[in-house]
């Protein structure tokens, strides 16, 4: 831009006409739609997750007992149990992998974008505290009253029963996080009473465990995270869930763009804050409950999901929103494939395979910032 | 002329303390300067007239109404407000954070249209952002970003605009683009042809001496308000600044100086 010459009385005629600064207008500038950098960036990564998406559906479908086999896949779709293993098993397994780590990837940009720090993650509200001990207790209570119910009432308690509980535990925990806070009013003190909840209800889990050992078990696989019994009842849940989720939060997506600029900035353009930061809140709970709910606590991915989008193709909520959803489908998708390919016929818990990896990205992330 | 804003009464505690003793203050179109001794109350009165301060006494009206009964956007299609700090997060570029201003016309569902486009294009070439606008937010200097946000400040078109300190981080030449844009705003009408009205928290007062009237707070109080040529306003000036200043009047505008006589040999300072 050029600087206003100091004879540039043409410049303040009119209160409609004529630029501030009379440096010619470039007219390139006025083109640069079509030369944006950043534009072509999220057409490349969307092909990209696109594709991705695809590569590791059928990785998914071709990881069985055998490991990542593609011939392994070709006999198993010859053989008399295809449907069985490929319909019933892997399907709804990767399909139900891709919808939680789109819920966490979702979350994870909603949390960021409303705390207005990457660091931000969807287990921030108290939400994988509360599901961790409606988890447990549900699993105490089992063990108490094992020996007189019914193996099938136990089965329907381990399908059923434990997904609902980790639902209303994770939304009892944001729901508490939000009682203590007064609220959605003050970010800092939403911040702070997720903490305090956090810390009360894993204090209370681990005493949970430690008069029934039964659920410290049960707990462990819990807090692993695992999509190793996503069946197509859990895909159907998942994927109308993220769907509807995802919708909601679009039409956030330009509260969450005023609120960059920061909370008073965004209530001064006529953002209606308190109600929005609650109906944030209430997405970003209601995300995080059916993620974890169905799989555990499966970490990293909704830290690190939308920190790949902005990274690689950053933008406004409005895309950062949607990519961060497929971007976390995607991870998950491959964590899962990892978690059946590294020891089978044996398999790792997916969250480990996610922690890992995204550790390891975190590590080198901040030494390469480091260096800078 | 009638006001477009009205502070009546207006108190502010922060924290226990009262920071605005009952401030009464008609505004009307035109560029208003609010000056001030550090911690007089400056931002705060901005502030509590952005309706973005709750208040421990009094109203503000906006163009007749209350200002707190107002809705949201309705409140934004009338003043926009301009931070002091142009502290921002995320990765929008120029061009996105302009159209942040349609909020108050569009909402935060309405697809942006022509007319908008004209609107954030016409804010852009004011505050000469034009040629970055793919640039994003983060890779500009702090002077460079303070006007992209006043961009999104024009943008809203409302007939209020209440800026903070804008002219902070910003070199002489574009403080002087800066003054002629507030004098020129004021000046104008909205789209509308409702007249606008400017006010601006100013730091640097030879600025604040090219407004057409000029608020001086202290301890959260208005000790004066006049025209920038008046003899009472500049002792007031002097008095509140400790006589760190001198004002002298014009023709054809009063001058402000630094009273640093020990120096005055070696590096004679203009405010």
């Amino acid at each position: 831009m050029t600087p206003p010459s100091t004879s540039g009385r043409s410049a303040t005629a009119g209160t409609s006409g004529g630029a501030l600064l009379d440096g010619p207008v470039n007219s390139a500038a006025m083109g640069a739609d079509s030369l944006d950098e950043d534009a072509r960036a999220r057409r490349r990564l969307g092909f990209a997750l696109g594709l991705l998406m695809l590569l590791s559906a059928l990785a998914g479908l071709a990881t069985g007992t055998k490991g990542f086999s593609p011939a392994a896949l070709w006999t198993d779709l010859q053989g008399e149990q295809a449907s069985l293993i490929l319909g019933q098993i892997r399907a709804p397994r990767t399909l139900g992998a891709a919808f939680v780590g789109a819920l966490l990837g979702l979350g994870g940009a909603i949390a960021q974008g409303l705390f207005r720090n990457p660091l931000a993650d969807p287990y921030l509200l108290g939400a994988a505290a509360g599901a961790g001990l409606a988890v447990v207790l549900v699993l105490a209570g089992a063990a108490v009253t094992g020996t007189v119910i019914s193996l099938a009432t136990v089965a329907w308690l381990d399908r059923v029963g434990l997904v609902l509980a980790a639902f209303v535990g994770a939304l009892t925990g944001v729901a508490m996080t939000l009682t203590l806070a007064q609220g959605a009013v003050h970010t800092l003190r939403l911040l702070l009473a997720g903490v305090v909840v956090a810390v009360l209800l894993g204090a209370l889990s681990d005493l949970v465990t430690v008069a029934s050992p039964d659920a410290l078990r049960g707990k462990q696989a819990f807090m692993l995270g695992s999509t190793s019994f996503l069946g197509w009842q859990a895909v159907v849940l998942l994927a109308g869930g993220a769907a509807v989720l995802t919708a909601l939060a679009m039409r956030c997506a330009r509260a969450l763009d005023a609120l960059t600029l920061g909370e008073d900035s965004a209530a001064s353009m006529g953002v209606a804050l308190p109600r929005m930061r609650l109906l944030l809140v209430a997405l970003l709970a209601a995300a995080t409950a059916l993620a974890v709910a169905h799989a555990g606590l499966v970490a990293f991915v909704g830290l690190v999901a939308p920190h790949l989008v902005r990274r690689h193709a950053p933008g406004a909520h409005a895309w950062l929103l949607g990519a961060s959803a497929a971007m976390g489908a995607v991870l998950l998708m491959a964590a899962d494939v990892v978690s059946r390919a590294v020891i089978p016929p044996q398999e790792l818990a997916v969250g480990v395979v996610t922690a890992v990896l995204g550790g390891v990205y975190l590590f080198v992330l901040l030494r390469r910032r480091g260096l800078q | 002329m009638s006001a477009l804003l009205q502070a009546q009464g207006v108190k502010v505690a922060l924290g226990g303390q009262a920071v605005l003793h009952g401030i009464d203050l008609d505004i009307s179109a035109g560029w208003t300067a609010i000056v001030g001794p550090n911690g007089a109350g400056k931002s705060t009165l901005l502030r509590a007239l952005a309706g973005l301060e709750p208040l421990a006494g009094g109203q503000v009206l906006v163009q007749g109404q209350s200002l707190s009964a107002l809705p949201p956007l309705q409140r934004a299609r009338r003043l926009a407000w301009l931070a002091q700090s142009g502290q921002t997060s995320g990765e929008l570029n120029v061009r996105e954070t302009v159209q942040l201003g349609r909020i108050a016309q569009r909402g935060l569902m309405g697809a942006l249209d022509a007319t908008d486009a004209r609107a954030v294009a016409h804010a852009m070439l004011e505050t000469g952002c034009t040629d970055w606008a793919q640039r994003r937010l983060h890779t500009l200097s702090g002077g460079e970003r303070q006007r992209v946000l006043l961009a999104r400040v024009l943008a809203t078109e409302a007939p209020l605009l209440l800026l903070d300190e804008p002219t902070t981080h910003l070199d002489a030449p574009h403080q002087v683009a800066l003054a002629r844009l507030f004098v020129r705003l004021a000046r104008g009408t909205t789209p509308d042809g409702t007249a606008r009205a400017v006010v601006t928290v100013l730091h640097d007062l030879p600025v604040a001496l090219h407004a057409d009237r000029v608020l001086v707070l202290q301890s959260g109080r208005l000790v004066a308000d006049g025209s920038p040529n008046s003899t009472a306003l500049h002792r007031a000036l002097e008095r509140v600044f400790d006589h760190a200043v001198r004002v002298t009047p014009g023709p054809p505008r009063a001058r402000v100086a630094l009273a640093i006589e020990e120096d005055r040999d070696d590096h004679p300072q203009e405010a």
